[in-house]
C-alpha cells in the first residue's frame, strides 16, 4: 500500500456562532472567533489517499485527476466564499478547523476512483491544523 | 457527540542542551555523541507539534478549547523549557537531554492535560530532524510513562 498527499489551498472567511446560546456565551467561549463581521484565513488541505500502485501506469492514483477531484469537490466551492453564509454544510456546523476537516471528507468520500480515503488534513494557520480519518 | 477528530497546534522554543551520558567515558561520549557531546553546550529552536483526539462536540465544532490548550502549554511547556538549558532541569538530570527523551517528557506532560487525549507528541530539533513518541512501544503496546 502507498500513501499519496495532494495539496490544495482555499482562502475564506468564517466566523464561530452557536445559535443556541445568548451572545455573551458565544463571545466567552470563541472570544474573538465570534466577531460576526467575520474573519478569514488561508487554508491549506492535505488530502492522503491510500491505494496499490497500477503495475502499468505505476500510479496509485492519477495526480491530476485527485486535483480535479480537489478544485471541484471542495476549493470550487470554499475559495473565496464565506463559510458561514455561503457554504451549506457550515449553516448548522460551526466552520472550526475540525468540523471543515470533517466536510471535506465528506465531500470526498467515494469520490476518488482507484484509491481509498486515508487522511484529510486541514492548516487554519501553519501552527494550527487538524486531522479526520472518518471516524465516526 | 461527533466524529472523531485530531487537533495539532506547534509552538515553538528555544533552548540549548549538551548530549553526555555519566555512563560512559569521557572518549566514549565523544565517539557517540559527536560535537552535541561539547561541554559548554549547544541549542535549538525546537518546534513541539501536539496532536490532541477526541470526539468533536456537537456545540463548538472543536475537540478542545484552544485557548485552554494554549495557556496550559504556556504554563507547562513554555515557561519551564523555553529559553532554559535542558540539562539543568529536573526532567533530564537522570536523563540524557536527547530529542527523543524530550519528546517522551512533552507526552508526559500533555497526558496531564485535561481537554483532550494527547495523541502524538513531535519535535523538530531542526528542519532535518524530528521525533515522534504517541505512549507506545514498538510493538503497538500502550507503555506505563
Amino acid at each position: 500500500m502507498i500513501l499519496l498527499t495532494r495539496k490544495a489551498e482555499f482562502s475564506s472567511a468564517h466566523y464561530y456562532w452557536n445559535d443556541a446560546w445568548s451572545a455573551e456565551e458565544n463571545v466567552r467561549v470563541f472570544g474573538k472567533c465570534a466577531n460576526r463581521n467575520g474573519h478569514g484565513h488561508n487554508y491549506t488541505l492535505e488530502v492522503t489517499v491510500a491505494g496499490e500502485v497500477d503495475p502499468v501506469s505505476g500510479f496509485v492514483v492519477d495526480l491530476k485527476e485527485l486535483k480535479d477531484i480537489l478544485e471541484r469537490e471542495v476549493v470550487s466551492i470554499y475559495d473565496h466564499r464565506h463559510l458561514n453564509l455561503e457554504v451549506p454544510e457550515f449553516a448548522g456546523r460551526v466552520p472550526t478547523t475540525e468540523n471543515i476537516a470533517i466536510a471535506i471528507w465528506e465531500r470526498l468520500e467515494g469520490k476518488i476512483p482507484h484509491a481509498k480515503l486515508h487522511r484529510v488534513r486541514v492548516y487554519e494557520m501553519p501552527e494550527l491544523f487538524a486531522d479526520y480519518y472518518g471516524e465516526r | 457527540m461527533g466524529p472523531n477528530a485530531y487537533l495539532s497546534r506547534r509552538y515553538r522554543l528555544s533552548a540549548s542542551h549538551r548530549l553526555h551520558s555519566d555512563a560512559f567515558s569521557e572518549e566514549k561520549n565523544w565517539a557517540v555523541y559527536g560535537k552535541c557531546a561539547n561541554p559548554h553546550g549547544h541549542g535549538h529552536n525546537y518546534v513541539v507539534e501536539v496532536t490532541l483526539g477526541g470526539r468533536v462536540s456537537a456545540e463548538t465544532g472543536m475537540v478542545c478549547d484552544l485557548g485552554e490548550l494554549d495557556r496550559f502549554a504556556q504554563t507547562n511547556l513554555l515557561a519551564r523549557f523555553d529559553h532554559m538549558n535542558l540539562n539543568t532541569l529536573p526532567e533530564f538530570r537522570d536523563a540524557v537531554s536527547t530529542t527523543e527523551n524530550f519528546t517522551i517528557e512533552v507526552y508526559r506532560i500533555f497526558q496531564r492535560f485535561v481537554g483532550a487525549k494527547i495523541e502524538r507528541v513531535r519535535i523538530e530539533e531542526t528542519s532535518n530532524n524530528s521525533f515522534e513518541y504517541s505512549g507506545r512501544a514498538v510493538t503497538g503496546e500502550a507503555e506505563r510513562l
